[in-house]
């Protein structure tokens, strides 16, 4: 780890084309150390793209980036590659090796002193030290993930570049990676994490980023969910109300109501605090059976949904 | 260069060889077709076919071995790791791509000298011990010896260059190893003739293809790493 205060990862207005074809476009953003930074978009997004150009194994087509405190040129490729660890969406094993050959292979490439000893702790980090003797084309999907994030713990990197940990894994393998995420974040490991499960990113990032193609937006969860959509209260009533405009309009916080269902209403709110108590005397006042008033809660998802879908309709003809 | 990743290429490639039975069939089943009925006919022989034999250049086809035998195992070399998915792991290390060409050109070397120099040695103690006394005489010469034990190395090297540059270059494992017997087809074609003195072997043809195989050799990694395009090999659909 270095010392400073430098981000891990800063990209500016970084752009990828293959011919005529745009990968991605006018990347800029920073990565702090010891942060978990989400990169979500969907299929095509060009996520993996900017992993492998992070990674040096692609060269940008414009813009700059400097990755672990080394500016990206084809010159600083070996410098960067010795401090970050990538973790392709495929295991990429050697199959008939066992998972100790495979470690000691690319405990070599990394140059790694001791290695005997940063192998054993890599397998027992990921939970597979019984199986080091093992061909890795016997093991199931989820362990051979378990061996590629081994792998990729074995230089003890400053940024570790995750691709789809949890691709096509079941819930239990995700579950277990998740846990290694979360260990590795205590350890101060900056991770950027390329993922289209957004639950995954709600739960393990402290930011995100949303990519398609061009900068969706970036933030942290709760930010996203906060600028783009408006606070609101939601009510549920036993029967519906005679006059919902007479109880709701004009109360302290509440901008509005809008019929949610049978006996629903969502009231957009400025300020939940007031309004929540406001609501329920209004309610109470006019003998209105109660259920329930909750604050609504958007999802990772809603606000991924809002901006992958606006982008597309933005780029219809 | 590093020579820790470039052991760690040998040793992984090497282990891989041992696993994968395709390599291991056919490292062994071309020194079996240019051993045994050449073997069979040079028992055959009568004593007077020894003056036919007399310029002792006959056993130089065996040099076809280390023609054919690195350039398959070369073939696989780019284009196997492409398929099992584990060039890109392996670029995201440290490792330059010249030690990786190196590694895997010393990993084809290796084996392929093993089995051309075992072969041959087998070869010449059958001669000795089970030929004709006039037949073994005539065939074992010590200029022959020599290119043998020279050219063999040299040979090897250039068809590990050429199948790694077709294997850089290819998608497909069946493929590159075709191709990669292909490309080697003209040195067997020359070294068969020398054998059969349809070409002349003089000192001075053994030197002249000594010092056009070094350069061949030593340039032959420059044009292979110059080949070898990253971005390709990765974003490339195969």
């Amino acid at each position: 780890m270095t010392g400073s205060n430098a981000p891990a990862l800063s990209v500016d207005r970084l752009s990828k084309r293959f011919g005529e074809r745009i990968a991605f476009a006018d990347l800029s953003f920073e990565v702090g150390q010891g942060e978990v930074f989400g990169f979500l978009g969907p299929n095509g997004a060009g996520k993996t793209t900017t992993v492998r150009t992070l990674g040096t194994l692609i060269a940008p087509t414009t813009g700059s980036a400097t990755i672990a405190g080394i500016p990206l040129t084809p010159e600083n490729g070996v410098e960067i590659r010795r401090r970050i660890s990538i973790m392709p969406e495929s295991p990429g094993l050697y199959l008939k090796l066992t998972v100790r050959e495979n470690l000691e292979c690319f405990a070599d490439l990394y140059e790694v002193p001791e290695p005997r000893a940063r192998i054993d702790s890599a397998l027992a980090a990921v939970k597979l030290a019984d199986r080091a003797g093992d061909a890795c084309g016997t093991l199931s999907k989820g362990l051979r993930q378990r061996v590629a994030l081994a792998r990729a713990l074995l230089s003890d990197p400053q940024v570790l570049f995750l691709d789809e940990p949890t691709s096509g894994l079941d819930p239990v393998a995700s579950r277990d990676v998740h846990e290694l995420i979360d260990g590795l974040r205590q350890r101060g490991v900056t991770i950027f994490l390329t993922t289209h499960r957004l639950e995954e990113a709600e739960r393990l990032c402290d930011r995100v980023a949303i990519l398609n193609r061009t900068l969706q937006t970036i933030g942290r969860p709760d930010e996203l969910r906060e600028r783009l959509f408006a606070k609101s209260l939601v009510v549920r009533t036993l029967a519906p109300l005679a006059d919902p405009g007479g109880v709701f309009d004009g109360l302290p916080g509440v901008d509005g109501w809008r019929l949610d269902g049978v006996a629903g209403y969502v009231l957009p709110v400025s300020d939940t605090t007031a309004a929540a108590p406001a609501v329920a005397r209004a309610l109470v006042a006019v003998g209105a059976d109660v259920l329930s008033i909750s604050e609504s809660r958007h999802s990772l998802e809603d606000v991924y949904l809002e901006l992958v879908d606006e982008d597309v309709e933005g780029r219809r003809p | 260069m590093s020579g820790r990743r470039i052991r760690a290429i040998v040793r992984k490639e090497l282990r891989e060889f041992r696993h994968n039975s395709s390599i291991v069939v056919a490292m062994s089943i071309i020194p079996l077709l240019f051993v045994a009925p050449p073997l069979i006919q040079i028992f055959a022989l009568p004593p007077e076919a020894a003056s036919a034999l007399a310029g002792g250049n006959a056993l130089l086809y065996m040099l076809g071995i280390p023609a054919i035998v690195p350039a398959l195992v070369a073939a696989y070399s780019i284009v196997g790791e492409r398929t099992q998915d584990t060039l890109e792991p392996v670029l995201t290390t440290p490792i330059r791509q010249e030690e990786l060409l190196v590694g895997k050109a010393v990993a084809a070397l290796l084996p392929s000298l093993i089995i051309a120099y075992a072969v041959y040695a087998f070869v010449l103690v059958a001669v000795g011990l089970f030929a004709r006394p006039g037949i073994a005489s005539a065939l074992l010469q010590g200029p022959a010896l020599v290119a043998q034990v020279v050219f063999t190395p040299l040979l090897a090297a250039w068809s590990i260059w050429v199948a790694i540059a077709i294997s850089t270059r290819s998608s497909d494992v069946r493929v590159a190893q075709q191709l990669g017997m292909l490309a080697c087809l003209p040195s067997v074609v020359v070294t068969t003739l020398i054998a059969y003195e349809v070409i002349p072997p003089t000192p001075g043809l053994a030197v002249g293809l000594f010092v056009l195989l070094v350069v061949l050799d030593l340039s032959g990694w420059r044009f292979v790493s110059a080949m070898f395009d990253r971005e390709r090999l990765i974003t490339a659909t195969r």
